[in-house]
């Protein structure tokens, strides 16, 4: 047996950015699922939240001739990868999976590249949640807000009370993910398809709009003054310890908390942002499956992708990271009462028509018109001078962006 | 025996020369070129070769982030240039005084240049944090209403980025100008005090008009390291808040390489090629017209 593995084995070169204490534990599990099969598996995690560093050495990896077996791309940027002819296609793997009855059409459609299979899911992030301590809320005699009015009701009392409201990083990426929040919140799921994935200029800059940016606006208002170019998860275990009262973040931000060995429900409460409670902002992790040249790590490549579509590795993996899996109809038991709210969440939602791409992480638009428009949002946020009309103005021509 | 210090045969070192000579001019120009012509191309998220004149450049000006890195090295420029050219003469002036002490002064003065801008950037990260630094510690000592937020303010980021540059480069200016004030000959300064000159008169009328040489040289020297700038920007503020602290080149950076943008990315870096052939191509013309 150890024999037959051995001949079969090949080295998966695997690149990834999940290096908090949370994503570190997940990537471990797939790496000792690869080893199982005897597999070498070669790390390649480049640091950085938001994963433009390790673009960049992907990129030079490729241009080069020398693609890793995989790697963690996602949304319509595997469109723009494949449309460059360096992904290989798993149809086959797909298919002795049944990925088309396990995963939803929405989140297929993502993987596919003109009708074949060229990436593998991993998992499916909830971006629109709110993440608050219990004991500060307590302290300053606050409610978990559920609507925006309610939020900075709340946000006041944290603030009498010597607790910052609101943990913030200001990185342009987290500016952005707090601004989606409200315009999904504010606007509803209708007015978030019309203007953050089909950038509708008319309801980019119409009176919604405005309302969305006045309103992300005054959230600055409650967040401490280092906020600039903190990281999220510095942000996060401000809440952690108290320091924060609330966190605007995706699910990631609870693979923190349960790094710090706190329980959810008890230490931390996680709720869907203000006024969202009946939509889900997904973000979905995806490993690109690039051409290789050598057969034995193409074998790897695929036992790979096998794994990370099997539900004891979904299930691990999701338990880790914060997430939850992409395979439908999976037992939750293990999982904690936020992801069970987010999975029970995910199926509704698939089903009433109400998911809905996240723009902050890749997921609604390419890449040129993401980073343009994210450009407009952080300014706007670290500007003192320009007003919510004038914003609206720079979105709608930043959302023209190819 | 004159003839055995002549070359054996006359092609011989041009031969010797040659494969250095190849590979520089291949990966200076060649890359140069390619680069040039990847700002006239198409070229998204990898380099492709659909040839589309000068859109990368219109799209380049009409593009407002590249207008805010253009005013960063603006201001950015000029302050460093400036400030570290007259702190570091100021300092070899008041060096060369023939006081006491002056190896360790000036090992101390010329250390920061012993750092990478990456480890002043980060040093200077936590000095201006105003959770961290000079404010929190200010706020320690008893002194509740101070304020320094510059590092957290959009108007005022680019001003610690001058002030983080100047501190690590003006000790290297400092070094070359005391190199050229100590090749100053002695016998004009003691020409003019005998007329009865006072100090500062003689280092302004004779010493400083002297150093002009050395004085251009480390304008060059400074004024390409204010233009190629990037890992400064990068530690200490990573171009934020916001993209307040853009510089041509972390502009750059983020188009080719985070927004798939290559074309683009391309198109900004021939204008920084651009701006320092400006510099250079006259100053290199004057010093060899006068020298032939």
């Amino acid at each position: 047996m150890a024999g037959a593995a051995a001949a079969h084995a090949g080295e998966v070169e695997v690149l990834h950015w999940w290096t908090s204490g949370g994503e570190a534990k997940a990537a471990t599990a797939l790496k000792a699922t690869l080893q199982k099969q005897g597999h070498t598996w070669k790390d390649f995690a480049v640091a950085g939240g938001g994963g433009d560093s390790a673009m960049t050495v992907l990129k030079s990896r490729v241009v080069s001739g020398n693609a890793p077996a995989a790697a963690q791309i996602k949304g319509p940027s595997l469109q723009e990868w494949a449309q460059e002819g360096v992904l290989t296609n798993i149809d086959a793997v797909a298919k002795a999976g049944k990925w088309d009855e396990v995963i939803p059409p929405v989140v297929a459609s993502i993987m596919k590249y003109q009708g074949h299979y060229i990436a593998a899911p991993v998992n499916v992030h909830r971006v629109n949640w709110l993440w608050a301590n219990p004991e500060a809320l307590k302290k300053a005699n606050a409610k978990l807000p559920t609507t925006w009015d309610e939020f900075f009701v709340t946000a006041e009392a944290l603030k009498k009370a010597g607790i910052i409201p609101v943990a913030h990083g200001g990185q342009n990426w987290q500016d952005f993910t707090v601004f989606e929040s409200v315009a999904l919140g504010i606007g509803g799921v209708d007015f978030y398809k019309k203007a953050l994935v089909q950038l509708d200029p008319a309801t980019l800059s119409g009176p919604q709009m405005e309302k969305v940016l006045t309103t992300f606006k005054r959230i600055k208002d409650y967040t401490d003054k280092n906020a600039p170019g903190r990281d999220w998860n510095l942000a996060t275990a401000m809440v952690i310890k108290g320091e924060a009262g609330m966190q605007l973040m995706g699910d990631w931000a609870k693979g923190e908390f349960i790094a710090a060995g706190k329980t959810p429900g008890k230490d931390f409460i996680c709720t869907a942002a203000p006024g969202t409670q009946k939509s889900f902002t997904f973000n979905i992790d995806s490993f690109a499956l690039f051409k290789l040249k050598n057969a034995a790590n193409e074998k790897a490549q695929q036992d790979l992708a096998t794994a990370i579509m099997s539900p004891e590795f979904q299930e691990l993996f999701n338990l880790n990271k914060g997430s939850i899996p992409v395979r439908t109809g999976m037992k939750m038991d293990k999982f904690d009462e936020c992801a069970k709210q987010s999975a029970a969440d995910f199926a509704a939602d698939a089903k009433s028509g109400t998911l809905v791409p996240s723009i902050a992480h890749g997921m609604a638009v390419p890449a040129a018109a993401e980073g343009a428009m994210k450009d407009v949002v952080s300014q706007f946020w670290n500007s003192d001078k320009m007003t919510a009309k004038e914003a609206q103005t720079k979105l709608a021509s930043a959302a023209k962006t190819k | 025996m004159s003839a055995s210090r002549a070359p054996r045969s006359p092609w011989l070192p041009k031969l010797v020369v040659a494969p250095t000579f190849l590979v520089s001019f291949l990966f200076i120009y060649g890359l140069m070129a390619w680069n040039g012509y990847l700002s006239l191309s198409a070229s998204r998220l990898l380099p492709n070769y659909e040839f589309v004149g000068l859109a990368q450049y219109r799209t380049l000006f009409e593009n407002e982030r590249w207008w805010v890195a253009l005013t960063n090295l603006g201001i950015f420029g000029g302050l460093f240039i400036g400030g570290a050219m007259a702190l570091g003469l100021l300092l070899a002036i008041l060096l060369d005084q023939k006081i006491r002490g002056e190896g360790v002064l000036r090992t101390i003065y010329l250390y920061p240049m012993a750092l990478s801008f990456i480890v002043t950037g980060t040093a200077w990260k936590w000095i201006l944090n105003p959770g961290l630094g000079i404010e929190h510690l200010m706020h320690q000592w008893g002194f509740e209403n101070f304020s320094f937020g510059w590092l957290v303010d959009p108007d005022m980021a680019i001003y610690c980025v001058v002030l983080a540059g100047i501190w690590q480069s003006s000790g290297f200016v400092m070094a070359l100008f005391l190199a050229g004030l100590r090749g100053i000959d002695d016998s004009i300064i003691k020409a003019a005090q005998v007329d009865g000159a006072s100090l500062p008169r003689i280092y302004w009328r004779i010493i400083v008009p002297t150093l002009r040489p050395v004085f251009f040289s480390t304008l060059m020297v400074v004024a390409h390291l204010a233009i190629k700038s990037f890992d400064l920007v990068m530690a200490l503020t990573a171009g934020g808040p916001g993209y307040a602290t853009d510089l041509p080149a972390t502009f750059m950076y983020t188009m080719a390489f985070s927004r798939g943008q290559i074309g683009l990315g391309a198109a900004s870096a021939t204008i920084m090629l651009a701006t320092i052939a400006a510099i250079v191509v006259p100053y290199l013309y004057s010093e060899l017209r006068s020298k032939s």
